[in-house]
């Protein structure tokens, strides 16, 4: 162990044996200390950036039903709903009436929902002065099966509407058997990483999440590592990783006997994150995830960002988990685990110190 | 402060020397967590290895009658509130028995009572000793012996000495709150100060009675209050080794007449104190993250950052299982023992004199 955390420290790559044994081994304060030393060799000050967005889910129905989610409905569920690009203006006016200047978009995968909805959306919304950062892998995939169009020319309608950027979900754990299991009918590991590799040839940047904390193996999780770092050198087009743990309730996989990821599990893949990830430059610690404690904390676990202060979320709240701030809450205590608090553009650009 | 503040600290922790003001110092200054906590845990380990200790134990609060007021203190009642109450001995049994019987530690504490004499203390020590001879009793702050030393018209030692022979084990660590004057007047002026908290320490100590100590944290105290606090402990535990165990506690505004004045105290400070009170403390056996006070995530992370002691379930509820399911003290149990091996930590069940009574491997 000794020389695998003396090569970190020397700031080189540690390969998929070292990081397993990493993982299961390492001691959770020396994961913590490399973790840091590779996040200030990255950004040598103390800013801690963050985003305030809002996260619009225009349509709650979804035929693949994964069993983690529980926010997924039938068409036929008396809580179903799609917005119309009417609403979904709607609720971007009112977003650039509270200042946020991004909206995360992301929904189900309807297959109700024609072609011509993904791309009239990206377009309208665009219109507005609120950054639009839309539309992760799987819904990706669904656009060029509705369409029958390639991966490649459904990025290419996009970006011609409008988008620069889109969200990492979708990826959950990318190996195959964890796949299998949880969410059988979402696109494949190589999908989800070939969607990933086209966006970025594209010139479309993106991010990258892991769900974990559920039937996951740490194989399982250095094997996502490893797929996004992979690909990170190939593209260069990941900004930052996002870790989330699974939250439980009202889904089909929570009420399957697991634990629940505590909050050193969570700083430990915070840590491991950032040193397995050497290419990529931002490393989030999810206040919204774990809770503020341990988010605040996991800025001494290699983390650069605090994620978004969401002005609206659904997902996990339909998980039962409603984690509520405000921007100056996040500052504060972004200030109090010793750092300098900043707001960030979806390109990571500091807008302004807080 | 210096720039290789905490090198010179981990010096001083190898070669078993205790740090002083100056150092203290730079430890809350400093923004180097990860170093701190390596820190603490390094004492940790040089007096309990990989243990990690738990106790089941019930918590009785006899009453929330107080006159003391303490302007911190979210549980008094004056005594004609709807909410208000008074346990009888006769209720402390009832709700003994209903609980489980793995119960190993009985915890009392209450206010200072306007109206009860000193014998309702002594009975109720002596009949749950009568009825649950295996359990150890822990119980009354030096706050509760003051108070009833002045109830009586006997001497602390006097008091003490009845207690102890109606079957008093050990006492909390409560009361102390922090050692400073200008706290004290401002917060709780009603509450005996440090000389009459230490004097009453030393006594139950030389009587073979061992106590525990806290500090209450993240109000209106100063850091060198934090640190005089900690290295007074120190001196005490010098001169009348008997505390088992330290239990930084952080102040929790709500329903106080500071909530939405004072926030409370964040998670990363709560570490620090705690670190910092493993590496002052050097002489005391046991820190423990109260899990109750600082949420069960961080008392988990906090095993990391000197603490060797989570205290336990404080059962509350009786146990109303039914047949054939696991009652919620056996679940309690086992997310204990969950929690401290995903920790990476040996679990080891206590009593409340820190006798292991289990270890699970």
């Amino acid at each position: 162990m000794k020389s695998i955390y003396k090569k970190i420290e020397n700031f080189e790559r540690i390969t998929e044996k070292e990081g397993l044994k990493l993982i299961k081994y390492g001691d959770f304060l020396q994961l913590a200390y490399l973790a840091n030393k590779i996040r200030f060799k990255k950004h040598p000050d103390k800013t801690v950036t963050f985003i305030l967005d809002t996260n619009i889910n225009y349509t709650n129905i979804c035929n693949i039903k994964c069993s983690f989610c529980a926010f997924y409905r039938d068409k036929d569920d008396k809580d179903a709903y799609t917005f119309s690009i009417e609403e979904l203006k709607q609720k971007i006016r009112n977003a650039e009436r509270k200042g946020i200047e991004t909206a995360l978009i992301q929904g189900g995968l309807n297959p109700d929902i024609p072609y011509s909805y993904y791309i009239d959306t990206v377009r309208e919304l665009s219109k507005s002065n609120v950054y639009v950062h839309a539309f992760s892998p799987p819904e990706i995939d669904l656009m060029s099966r509705i369409s029958g169009k390639s991966i490649k020319d459904v990025l290419k309608d996009l970006k011609n509407a409008g988008l620069k950027t889109i969200p990492g979900g979708g990826a959950e754990i990318l190996s195959e058997h964890v796949r299998k299991k949880i969410s059988p009918r979402k696109i494949s590991t190589n999908s989800w990483l070939d969607i990933m590799r086209k966006a970025h040839k594209l010139g479309i940047m993106t991010t990258a999440t892991m769900m974990f904390g559920h039937i996951e193996t740490y194989e399982d999780i250095i094997e996502h590592f490893e797929h996004l770092r992979n690909l990170q050198d190939e593209t260069h087009g990941f900004r930052a990783f996002i870790a989330w743990d699974f939250k439980r309730e009202n889904s089909a996989l929570g009420k399957m006997s697991i634990k629940d990821a505590t909050g050193m599990d969570y700083l430990k893949i915070v840590a491991m994150a950032r040193i397995y990830l050497d290419n990529f430059d931002n490393i989030q610690a999810s206040w919204a995830s774990q809770g503020k404690d341990v988010g605040e904390i996991a800025l001494h676990f290699g983390a650069n960002d605090m994620g978004s202060m969401l002005v609206e979320e659904h997902v996990m709240e339909q998980a039962g988990f409603r984690a509520e701030s405000s921007v100056e809450e996040i500052a504060e205590l972004i200030k109090k685990a010793g750092f300098k608090p900043a707001l960030r553009t979806t390109s990571y650009k500091v807008v302004q110190y807080l | 402060m210096k720039s290789n503040a905490l090198g010179v600290i981990e010096e001083k922790i190898d070669h078993r020397e205790t740090i002083n003001i100056e150092d203290a110092r730079s430890i809350l200054e400093s923004d180097d967590l990860i170093k701190i906590a390596m820190l603490a845990r390094k004492i940790k380990f040089q007096k309990t290895r990989d243990k990690i200790y738990f106790v089941f134990n019930k918590h009785i609060n006899y009453s929330n009658l107080c006159v003391s007021k303490c302007k911190f203190c979210a549980f008094y009642r004056n005594g004609n509130e709807p909410d208000a109450y008074t346990m009888s001995v006769d209720n402390i049994i009832d709700e003994i028995a209903g609980m489980h019987k793995g119960i190993r530690e009985i915890h009392i504490v209450g206010g200072l009572h306007p109206n009860l004499q000193f014998s309702y203390y002594v009975d109720m020590i002596s009949s749950i000793k009568k009825h649950f001879p295996d359990m150890n009793i822990k119980a009354f702050t030096a706050a509760e012996i003051d108070y009833f030393s002045k109830i009586s018209g006997l001497d602390y030692e006097s008091v003490l000495k009845i207690l102890k022979d109606a079957g008093l084990d050990s006492m909390p660590g409560g009361g102390a709150e922090v050692f400073s004057e200008r706290v004290r007047r401002k917060l709780y002026p009603n509450k005996i100060p440090y000389e009459k908290w230490a004097q009453i320490h030393i006594i139950a100590h030389d009587m073979g009675i061992p106590t525990n100590a806290t500090l209450l944290f993240g109000h209106i105290e100063t850091d060198d209050e934090i640190i005089d606090h900690l290295f007074k402990l120190r001196h005490l535990q010098e001169i009348s080794p008997n505390f088992l165990c330290f239990i930084p506690l952080s102040f929790h505004p709500q329903n106080t007449i500071f909530e939405g004045q004072i926030k409370k105290v964040d998670a990363v400070r709560e570490l620090k104190v705690l670190s910092l009170s493993r590496i002052i403390l050097d002489n005391f056996p046991h820190i423990k993250a109260y899990w109750v006070m600082l949420s069960p995530k961080v008392s988990q992370i906090g095993m990391h950052f000197g603490a060797d002691d989570i205290d336990g379930t404080i059962g509350q509820e009786r146990v109303t299982h039914a047949a054939g399911a696991k009652s919620p003290i056996g679940l309690a149990k086992e997310k204990i023992i969950n929690t401290i091996k995903n920790a990476g930590f040996t679990p080891v069940e206590r009593d409340a004199l820190y006798n292991e009574l289990e270890i699970y491997n």
